[in-house]
Parts: C-alpha cells; structure tokens; sequence
C-alpha cells in the first residue's frame, strides 16, 4: 500500500503498512486458511509468541470460535531461555511466563506471531515447545512476513508479505498494548 | 667525626624551642645554640627552615626475629624505623622463641648491632613462654639488656600472676607493659564489636573487653605501686580510666597509636583485612577521646604497634588473617596530621614521641641535651607526600594508608652521630 | 529493568526493584520447574563452578540442580581443610578455578566477607550460597518467594525471627530485605544470642517469644547450633526449648493465617515441635521446592549482567 502523508494515524517518523481494518482483514483470512487447510477445529491448538504473537492468536481463536462456535486451546509460549543470543547479551532480557495449560500430544499447534524477520524466534518457539510435549504438528501463522530468513523457515499462514530492507524496523503496534491498531516501518534515522 | 646542623628550629620537649646550630662530636650532642663554629673537617647540614629533632622513640614494635623473618627482621625493621625518623625501637617478646630468656635477649642485641641502623631495645617476656602461667626470670632478662617486660599479644589474665610480676619487676625499677585484653570477652572477635560488626557478620571484640583489662591493671598498680605502662590503648572507657587513675598518683603511663587516633571502625567494610588490628579500630567517639587523651597529657606516648605481615597472610579473608598493621614509616605524618588539625601543639607532639616514651621507660633518649646521644631527626613539617607501600624499607607493606596523601616527612636520621638515613634526593 | 551487578553477594546493598525482579524472574521459573522436562537451555556452554568451603548437601544440591535446569556444566569443588594446601588464599583456589573458565561461582565459605573478597579478585560472578554469619542471600530470595507466593504483601506484614540472630546469615538477609520491602521484622531470643545494635538496622526485639509472635503473619524459626550450648548461649537445650521452641500452642498467638518456615535441617524437639513442623501453616518443603526456582532466576540474571 502507498503510505498517505496526510492519514492522522500515522507519525512523523514511522510509514504505516496496514491499518486496523486491514489487519482486522488479514487475520479473519488467516482463520478461514487455518480451518481449511485443518479441515475444522478437531485437534487445533493455538500458541501464541510473547508478547504480540499472543495477542493475535486471541483475536485468531476469537474469530476461529465465530465460524466454527468451538473456542480453541491457547497457549502463551515465552522463548527467552530458547534464544541463541542469549549469551551474547549486555543485559538479560525480562523473562515473562510460559503457559501452554494443554497436553500437546496430538494436537495441530498453530504458533502465531506479530513478524516472521530471521527465523530464529521461531526456531527457539520450536525448540520451547518441544520441551513442553510432543504435538502431531507445528504450523506457523504470522501477520507480516519481512523476509531475510537466516535459517530455513516458512510460515503457513501470512497476513501481509512486506518486503523491507534489513536495517528498517517492522513494529506491529495493538490495541492490547494501548496503542491504535497498526503495522508500520519506522524510518532509519 | 663531627656533625653541624645549621640554622634549623629545634624541638627539644622541655628543654628548648628555637632556631639553632646542633653540633654533633664523638656520638653526643656537643652544643646546641646560636652560629655555632664548624669545627675543621665537620660535616654541614644545612637545615634552614626544617625541623631538627631527637630522634624518635618507639615504644611498641615487632620486628619478628627470631622466628618469622619472612615478616620482618632486624635489619629490615631498623631500616623502616630509622626511614621514619625512629631512632630507638623497643621491640615485642612475641617472636619464635619468645623473649623470655637471656639468650633470645642477646641474640636480638647482636642482630641490632649487626644492623648498626637504630638502637633496638628489647622487651622481656613477662612470663615463660608468654603463656601467663610462671614468671620469666626478669632479672636476667634486665641483666642483659631488656628495658621492660610484656605479654604483648598474649595478656596475662591471672590477676595474681599479675600483681606478682608488677611487684617482681619494681625491684628492677622495669616498667610492666600490658595489651589490655580480656581474652574471654574477645574470644573469635576481629573488629571492633557494635552496629559495623552487627551488619558485616563478623565476630566483634567489645571495647569493655580492653577496659576491664585497663581497670585491673590500674588497680594492680595502685596496690603494688609498680610502674606501669598501657601498650595501645583505643577506648574512650581507657584514656578516662587512666587519666582517673593519673589525678589520683598511680604511676601509670599510656600509649596510643597513628591509627587509633586517625581512622574508625568504618575502614573495615568491604572485609579490609588492613583494617584488622588489635585492639581494633574503633568508632569515632572513641578516637576524639583518643585525641582528647593526647592533647590533656592523659595519653603521654604515641607509639607504633608496627607488626608486619607478609602480603599473603593479609590476602586470607577477613577471620583469618592476622592483627596489625606496619607503622614506623607513617607515623610521624599522621602524627603531623594532628598538630594540622589543631589536636597538637608541635612540642607536645614531638614530646610523645620522643621525650615522653623514654621517660615511660626510663631511657636516657630523646632528648638533644648536651652530652646525650647524637640520636636526631630532621624533618621537613610541610613536605606533601603519598604512602606508597612499595617503597617501604619494611619487608611487608600492610597499610591501610596506602595513596594516603599526607605532610610531613624525615629527611634525615642521625644514630650516635651516624648519619644512617637521608631521603634520596631522587625520591624528593 | 535488568540486573546490573555481576554478582550477588548481599541483599544489604540491593534496591527493592531488584529484590522484585529476583523474585519476578523466579516465578517464572517456577513454571519451568512444573514441566515435564524441567530443563531450558538458558546458560548452554556455560560453566558454573560449586566452590563449598563448608559442607552443606542442601544448598548445594539446590544450585547444582537450579544450574543444570539451566544447562549450565557444573562442577563441585569442596576443599576439605586438609586438601587446600596450607597458606594458599581462597584468591589463589578461586584463580585457579576460574582458570578453567568458570563463569559463575557459587561461594560457601566459614568467613563472613569471603564472597565479597572473591568478588573482588576474579572476573566470573559470584553468588554468595553463605558467608560465615554474614548473608546467605538466596536463601532469604527463597523465603520471600514463598510468603508472596501465599499471597501475602511485604508492606506492613508483620514477621518473627527465632533463635539465634547474632550467628545467623539467613537472618541477616531476611533482615535487610523484608525491612526495605516494608515488613515489620521482630526479633525473638535470648539477649545473648542478639548481635549488638540490632534494633538500629529497624528490627524490633523481644525476648519474651509469646509477645514476640502475637500477632504476626510469618514465623520464621532459625535453626539451633546445639553445639553453642554450654558456651554461655544458653543454658540447656531443655530450657531453650521451653522458652523458645515453636509449640502448637504458640503458633495460636500469630494469626490465624500465619505461617511457619524454617531454613533446615530442623532439630525437631529443640527449637520445633515436630507437629507444628508438619502441620499444614508449615511451608518448610515449599521452600526447599522454590529454592531451585530461585537459584535458576538468580544465575541467569547474573550470567547476563558479566557478559
């Protein structure tokens, strides 16, 4: 989409890529490709990536209980102790909570989250939630896809492919976290 | 060989305070006055605007030997006493063997001699072994030498074997020196006990523990009469008991060390095993009573205590590691630092270091009267100058003062005429 | 806001922010240790080293399982008296330790400030597991951990301490930490086991042990050194525990909801009875099960303050 200078939800300083009905949009699609691709609700679980990945595989379940009227397992998945820079780090990142309060054996795991950039969340996503079980299989939802993967990783379901150079900044910004609902590129400098 | 000082102030407590000529012939003062005449062939020092002083006398020493070199010995000790402007050092029977017996006594007199730097007095035990229990034979230990009798580090604590050595020792007319310290009362303890040794976990040594020791040994001298004289005192509870004691005539004399009156028991946070002394360092109100001690004429000596310890020993932790700091190359600064600070006239500090510790010990020292040993320091009051350890002529370098900027500083010692110390001028 | 200091040595110096974050990053931990496998890869490639100058199964079995939850290598070293060669320093043991690219030392030692003079001489982190009387700051993180756990608030929560607070490192801890979060901390015991000017750290004293209890929420009963007795302690472990040891009946006076913990091992009989130890106020096995939780929270914190 063609960023409009004059649109009052955007800042001087970011570049806005979607709008609250555009990701209102995206994420009804998102459901419908779930349910389909699955073939409904049987053995459909949802976790979501703190902390944005989890809000959206709230607002996933919500439309997913919509269509079908069957509210979905969700699960909060904190991949912090799963980082591969963790020990690179100046600082320890906050440790939030983990809470998958299902069993996952046989369960089709939808992992949700706000931006698929690298790939290395999801792989300590992968690597997290394997401790916690074994489900049947892992899929991967995500509002926008940036592009330059550094490890073979694909996402299933994609609400936006937006593609960005390395050094711009993609924020997905939610109503969650008090913010208006919105995706936008911050400017480098 | 003949020694003029010229045009220097000279110190000599009681006796004189003014610009003079020192003249120093066959190891005595020779004349002390106005332009004196240089004798042919007499060596000048020029000490205009310095002070020219006795040379200092340290009560209170370990200079380890026999027994643990590693530390310090005879040699390296006279070199650290003479560096700081000590001319006699009276040193501690706690060595390996203890001082309780003639040939110890001898052996440390020769290492003296060998040395040929200060004039190293030895102090007897005052019983065998230094364990409490049976007098040493004091008579001897006069006979050959030894100045005053001591249990340092090891107080007696039987009260009769107590008064039985005061009474013993006054037939010598030898001063009975005591660490006053109840052993059971600071059993386990290394810092001073109150709020510091609350927080920090670490075993206290309450300061009653040194005055019920100073309480009794007032008392055993008022009853034998005998001459006493308190090593080290730090309490508040102390220096009021001994200026008590002194209005009401018992023959006691005091002594208080550069730390005690200088630093307080905050040193020892962050486990500073350089704080860790015995007795320790104290609070504040302790040290301005210190102060207080010194400037009323309570507390007449100021001696060091230097007890060195080699860097490993300080490197344990904090329980572990031994009591005691080195002192005899700082000690005339931080004793300068109280003339600074107004606690001191200068005469009374020279006098505490010089006249009056001879005095406690009956030693015909520290005084530039005619006819007395050449034994001089001369000293530039205003030189400012960094502790640094490194440059110690002591073989340990365990100060808490280190990068302490201080004033005051010897510039050259004298012993029987000699000159056996000159700060270098490559140093200055 | 994260952990700044690469060590824990104390909890005297520490803002309440950071005793928080400690007990924040414990709790979720604490979920990590509920899972089915208990272990994440946190601290992979990282060594940490158990240096145990005195003996202590119990501590030291906690971090070693809090480290290898982590997957951190571990490694105990516990210099008997003997085998340390005589005259070396604790410095040159840990140097030599810390040759072997230990990244964390977990430091036990008899003297008070052992920890901090490590801290001071090598660059790995140091975590105090007890330093003579001093602190042994985990320990209290544990009992903290478990009273918030019981849904109790530290400001105006009123806790006992029994027993010997002048040769207590876990007094001390819970001490400085429970007064800078707000809690009423009273002191029970004898005069002879009170180290000196305690009450000016902001701590209430009692010897009396049934006015001391009235009322408060937490009693937390310290562990008896029977070995002190006949050292003019206390008289006989007969007439300590008459006066000091927790009883049924005694517990009545806290209120209703209090609870009792204990840092173990328990002299049951002496300073507890062995019903109130099993009785459900009791949270004693809470807070062995936390500790881990606790220790895992506190290595990671530090691993990522010294990278």
């Amino acid at each position: 989409m063609t960023a409009d200078m004059d649109n009052p939800l955007e800042r001087k300083d970011e570049k806005l890529i979607m709008d609250a009905g555009d990701i209102a949009r995206a994420l009804t699609r998102i459901a419908h490709e779930i349910l389909e691709r699955n073939k409904g609700v049987k053995n459909l679980a949802l976790v979501g990536i703190r902390t944005g990945g989890v809000y959206l595989a709230h607002r996933l379940a919500k439309r997913i209980h919509g269509i079908e009227g069957v509210q979905v397992p969700i699960g909060e998945l904190d991949i912090t102790l799963y980082r591969d820079d963790l020990a690179l780090r100046k600082n320890q990142p906050i440790l939030r909570k983990t809470s998958v309060p299902f069993d996952m054996a046989n369960k089709i795991v939808v992992l949700v989250d706000d931006v698929l950039f690298t790939g290395r969340t999801i792989r300590a996503a992968m690597d997290g939630l394997m401790d916690l079980g074994r489900p049947e299989e892992i899929q991967l939802a995500v509002l926008v896809d940036r592009g330059h993967r550094q490890l073979p990783i694909k996402a299933n379901y994609i609400g936006k492919n937006l593609p960005t150079s390395r050094d711009e900044q993609v924020q997905v910004l939610l109503e969650e976290d008090g913010e208006n609902d919105r995706v936008v590129i911050l400017r480098a400098g | 060989m003949s020694i003029v000082i010229k045009g220097g102030r000279v110190i000599d407590p009681g006796r004189f305070v003014g610009i003079a000529d020192v003249l120093i012939e066959d190891g005595k003062i020779a004349a002390v006055g106005p332009q004196l005449s240089v004798p042919v062939g007499a060596r000048t020092i020029h000490a205009e605007g310095k002070l020219v002083l006795p040379g200092f006398v340290d009560l209170h020493v370990h200079f380890r030997e026999p027994g643990f070199e590693y530390k310090e010995t005879i040699q390296s000790g006279s070199a650290a006493a003479v560096a700081g402007g000590f001319t006699t050092v009276c040193c501690m029977p706690n060595t390996s063997p203890v001082n309780d017996n003639q040939a110890v006594t001898e052996f440390i007199l020769e290492r003296a001699r060998l040395a040929g730097l200060a004039n190293v007095l030895p102090i007897g035990a005052i019983t065998k072994g230094s364990e409490g229990k049976e007098l040493a034979e004091i008579g001897d230990l006069r006979r050959s030498g030894c100045v005053a009798i001591s249990d340092d580090g090891k107080p007696v604590m039987n009260s009769l074997v107590m008064r039985r050595a005061m009474e013993y020792a006054s037939a010598f007319d030898l001063t009975v020196v005591d660490h006053c310290e109840d052993l059971h009362l600071a059993e386990g303890g290394c810092m001073n006990e109150g709020l510091i040794s609350t927080e920090l976990g670490l075993p206290g040594i309450p300061a009653a523990a040194e005055d019920v020791m100073v309480a009794r040994n007032l008392s055993l001298s008022e009853l034998t009469g005998a001459r006493l004289h308190l090593a080290h005192i730090s309490t508040a509870g102390s220096a009021r008991m001994v200026r008590e004691a002194k209005a009401r005539g018992i023959p006691v004399t005091a002594e208080a060390c550069p730390h005690h009156f200088t630093l307080t028991e905050e040193l020892v946070r962050g486990y500073n095993t350089h704080a860790k002394m015995n007795p320790p360092l104290r609070t504040w109100t302790d040290v301005q009573a210190i102060r207080d001690g010194l400037r009323d004429g309570t507390i007449d000596v100021i001696a060091t205590d230097h007890a060195p310890h080699a860097t490993q020993e300080k490197q344990q932790d904090f329980t572990e590691a031994p009591f005691g700091i080195v002192g005899l190359e700082t000690a005339l600064a931080l004793t300068l630092g109280l003339v600074e600070e107004g606690v001191l006239s200068i005469e009374q500090a020279v006098q505490k270091l010089t006249s009056a510790p001879a005095a406690a010990f009956g030693l015909k020292k520290g005084t530039l009267a005619v006819g007395a040993d050449a034994d001089v320091a001369i000293v530039d009051q205003q030189e400012q100058w960094e502790v640094d350890p490194s440059k110690f002529r002591s073989k340990s370098r365990n100060t808490p003062f280190v990068g302490w900027k201080v004033k005051g500083r010897v510039l050259t010692t004298i012993v029987g005429g000699r000159v056996v110390f000159e700060a270098s001028r490559v140093e200055r | 806001m994260s952990l700044k200091r690469k060590d824990l040595l104390s909890l005297a110096p520490l803002s309440v922010d950071e005793i928080r974050l400690m007990l924040d990053t414990a709790d979720s931990f604490k979920e990590v240790t509920g899972r089915e496998i208990k272990k994440v890869p946190a601290l992979r490639g990282k060594t940490v080293v158990n240096l145990f100058f005195e003996p202590s199964t119990r501590t030291r079995t906690s971090f070693e399982l809090a480290a290898k939850r982590l997957s951190a290598d571990v490694i105990n070293f516990a210099p008997s008296s003997s085998s340390v060669v005589k005259g070396e320093t604790l410095l040159d043991t840990a140097r030599n330790i810390e040759a072997m690219q230990a990244d964390i030392i977990i430091l036990r030692h008899s003297s008070a400030g052992a920890a901090e003079t490590l801290a001071q001489g090598v660059k790995s982190s140091v975590i105090n597991a007890g330093d003579g009387w001093h602190e042994h700051p985990t320990q209290a993180l544990l009992d903290l951990y478990t009273i918030r756990q019981r849904g109790m608030d530290f400001q105006g929560l009123r806790v006992a301490i029994v027993g010997d607070v002048s040769h207590s490192r876990v007094a001390r801890s819970n001490i400085y930490a429970l007064i800078k979060l707000g809690a009423e901390v009273r002191l029970v015991g004898p005069p002879t086991m009170m180290p000196w000017g305690v009450e000016r750290l902001g701590a209430k004293v009692y010897s009396n042990m049934d006015e001391g209890l009235r009322d408060v929420n937490v009693i937390m009963m310290l562990r008896l050194q029977l070995e002190r007795q006949g050292r003019a302690q206390f008289p006989s472990i007969r007439e300590y525990s008459r006066l000091y040891g927790l009883t049924a009946e005694r517990v009545k006076l806290a209120d209703s909801a209090a609870i009792v913990m204990h840092p173990g091992p328990i002299n049951r009989g002496v300073e507890i009875a062995p019903d109130v130890a099993d009785s459900l106020s009791s949270v004693i096995l809470d807070q062995v099960a936390n500790g881990v939780a606790v220790r895992m929270g506190i290595l990671y914190l530090v691993s990522g303050a010294n990278s």
